[in-house]
């Protein structure tokens, strides 16, 4: 890359620089905004009410007049079902991954300074869910707690805490180590200001893109989870449960029943894949 | 060496100790286990005799060690659902997930491992950016839906893979012949595609890092064959290819759920899928607890192989 010696460019300006020019990273983010925009707005957006069944339209397929996407095994209107549907896989996407950055950053971030004890404690305890793949370890909580949108969300959110935990705490653990750390330590600063201004500071940029990845898995698994029937339940539109319901139907008309996976596929695709811009554009290694 | 293995063994034992902890406590987690077997009419009295049965009158520190000293000796109870003891159960759905996992092993991993060592090596050319492409679809790939979308097409429209169960006719008695290979088929793609992608990755970048090293250059410059410092690298790559292939075998074994539920693939993840319909907890807690160990070992077994490969890697 030719550096223009005369205006040094600060950090930042030289991710956004790389990141304008990478054209799959901002096509992702272009994507994953309109999926989010579509949910949020989707009563205004969806042609037709989601839960309206009519019998004589079951199983219509693609392109049907009135029926762009078909309709499903009830006769509900695909392309309306296929919006909604986006509110609640987002919902169990984001917030578990969200919530779990905050408790396991948290986590990671004490265990990395404090280092010691507390850090055995901390990191053992995480290393006890490792021994569970994390497909696993969701269905093994919401199997025993029961379905359910908050037991989803609960049971997503204990599967990511060690992941960030263990992330956050390596992250700390080099930072810690750097000189300007000793410098500021050296001119007084106390542990609590170490902490906020200097290691979260560093830190939360690649714990953040790190998260970004896990989103797709959570979204994945939380499909997964609608799909075994222990997410939301009929009729609530939802793109896991869509699939599960409409499985039955694959002899009858195939392609409508694959559209909801289309949908998981794609956004958790994009979060991917704006990850890997985000890191290569951050110039992280992870 | 020996006693690097003593360390490592007891730092897998709390672990493993507390993976125990973990799957007792689940049967706690839906509230008063109970209430899936008892009728709504049972009287306090019968309430009672039944909670003196099943032991779940004591304290449940005394419940745990009781709970646990069964499970060591393969005792993980009786089925609810079908009244036959669990650990009969899981030992026949276990083999089944095996033959799974160790197919998928064999046939995908093995495969990846190419992808991702070929990718690294033309780092930033069409081969790398297409076998990238792939590993990205892979990891992105909702596995259960890619799982349908190949019943779709190979059993619905074109009709020649058959898609349920392990062999003709539902039978469970698996052979190694062509009838029986059709049915594994669809589910060792399905089950294992995320965790392709995930090694094609990890070997990418490993083989990548490992090329830019300087030692390569030095063998380079010294004349050496390019066969021959393919050797290094791949030498130089195989603790982290075991550590990746590793990671994934545990998770074709603990991740089957789906998979096996979508082909009936009468395997442990069925089992669990089936144990959480019918609340049947002992089943529930046997299977997890059996597939959680199973993990526990193979990264123990992992970790040791690793530094018997580099014994740079000997970890404190």
């Amino acid at each position: 890359m030719s550096a223009n010696i005369n205006k040094p460019r600060t950090y930042w300006q030289s991710v956004r620089s790389r990141l304008r020019r990478d054209p799959v990273t901002l096509t992702c983010a272009g994507i994953i905004i309109g999926i989010v925009l579509l949910s949020i707005f989707a009563p205004l957006i969806a042609p037709a009410n989601p839960y309206d069944a009519n019998m004589m339209k079951r199983l219509a397929p693609i392109g049907s007049p009135g029926y762009p996407l078909g309709a499903d095994e009830l006769g509900r209107d695909m392309l309306s079902r296929l919006i909604y549907g986006g509110r609640i896989s987002l919902i169990m996407g984001l917030v578990p991954v969200f919530i779990a950055l905050i408790i396991g950053a948290s986590c990671g971030l004490v265990a990395g300074y404090v280092g010691g004890r507390t850090n055995m404690l901390i990191m053992r305890t995480m290393d006890i869910f490792y021994a569970f793949p994390s497909i696993m370890l969701a269905i093994a909580i919401s199997g025993a707690i029961g379905a359910g949108i908050e037991n989803g969300l609960l049971s997503l959110t204990l599967v990511f805490i060690p992941p960030i935990t263990r992330v956050s705490e390596t992250i700390t653990v080099q930072i810690k180590s750097l000189d300007f750390i000793d410098a500021a330590r050296a001119s007084g600063a106390s542990n609590s200001r170490i902490i906020l201004s200097h290691i979260i500071v560093n830190a939360l940029g690649p714990i953040f893109i790190y998260c970004t990845s896990l989103v797709s898995v959570s979204i994945i698994i939380a499909s997964g989870l609608s799909f075994l029937g222990l997410g939301v339940s009929p009729p609530e539109a939802d793109w896991g449960l869509m699939l599960s319901t409409l499985r039955q139907s694959i002899y009858v008309n195939p392609w409508v029943c694959a559209l909801p996976g289309v949908m998981i596929f794609t956004t958790s695709l994009c979060f991917n894949l704006m990850s890997d811009g985000l890191r290569s554009a951050m110039d992280m290694k992870m | 060496m020996f006693s690097y293995f003593i360390k490592r063994l007891l730092y897998a034992l709390p672990i493993a100790i507390g993976v125990t902890v973990f799957v007792f406590s689940l049967v706690y987690m839906g509230g008063d286990p109970l209430d899936a077997v008892l009728p709504d009419d049972a009287t306090a009295a019968d309430v009672q005799e039944i909670k003196e049965i099943y032991g779940f009158d004591k304290p449940l520190p005394v419940q745990y060690i009781r709970w646990l000293g069964r499970a060591i000796t393969g005792d993980f109870g009786t089925s609810i659902g079908t009244g036959l003891p669990v650990a009969d159960e899981l030992g026949r759905a276990l083999v089944n997930t095996l033959i799974l996992a160790i197919c998928s092993a064999l046939t995908g991993f093995p495969f990846a491992v190419f992808l991702g060592t070929l990718a690294g090596y033309n780092h930033g050319q069409r081969a790398d950016k297409i076998v990238s492409g792939f590993a990205i679809t892979g990891v992105s790939v909702p596995h259960y839906w890619l799982a349908i979308v190949m019943v779709i097409v190979f059993s619905v429209e074109l009709n020649i893979l058959p898609s349920l169960g392990m062999g003709p006719g539902g039978s469970e008695d698996w052979t190694l012949d062509w009838a029986h290979a059709k049915h594994l088929i669809l589910p060792v793609i399905g089950g294992s595609i995320i965790s392709m992608g995930i090694i094609a990755r990890s070997m990418r970048a490993a083989v990548a890092e490992i090329l830019n090293q300087e030692f390569v250059r030095a063998l380079r410059s010294k004349g050496l064959s390019e066969s021959r410092i393919a050797y290094h690298v791949m030498k130089n790559a195989l603790p982290s290819i075991l550590g990746v292939v590793g990671l994934e075998i545990g998770s074709l074994m603990g991740g089957s759920i789906l998979i096996e539920t979508i082909f009936s693939w009468p395997g442990a993840g069925f089992l669990l899928n089936e144990a959480i319909f019918r609340r049947d907890l002992p089943v529930l807690q046997g299977t997890i607890l059996v597939l959680a160990m199973f993990f526990v070992i193979l990264n123990l077994i992992v970790d040791i192989s690793q530094t018997f490969v580099d014994k740079r890697i000997i970890r404190t």
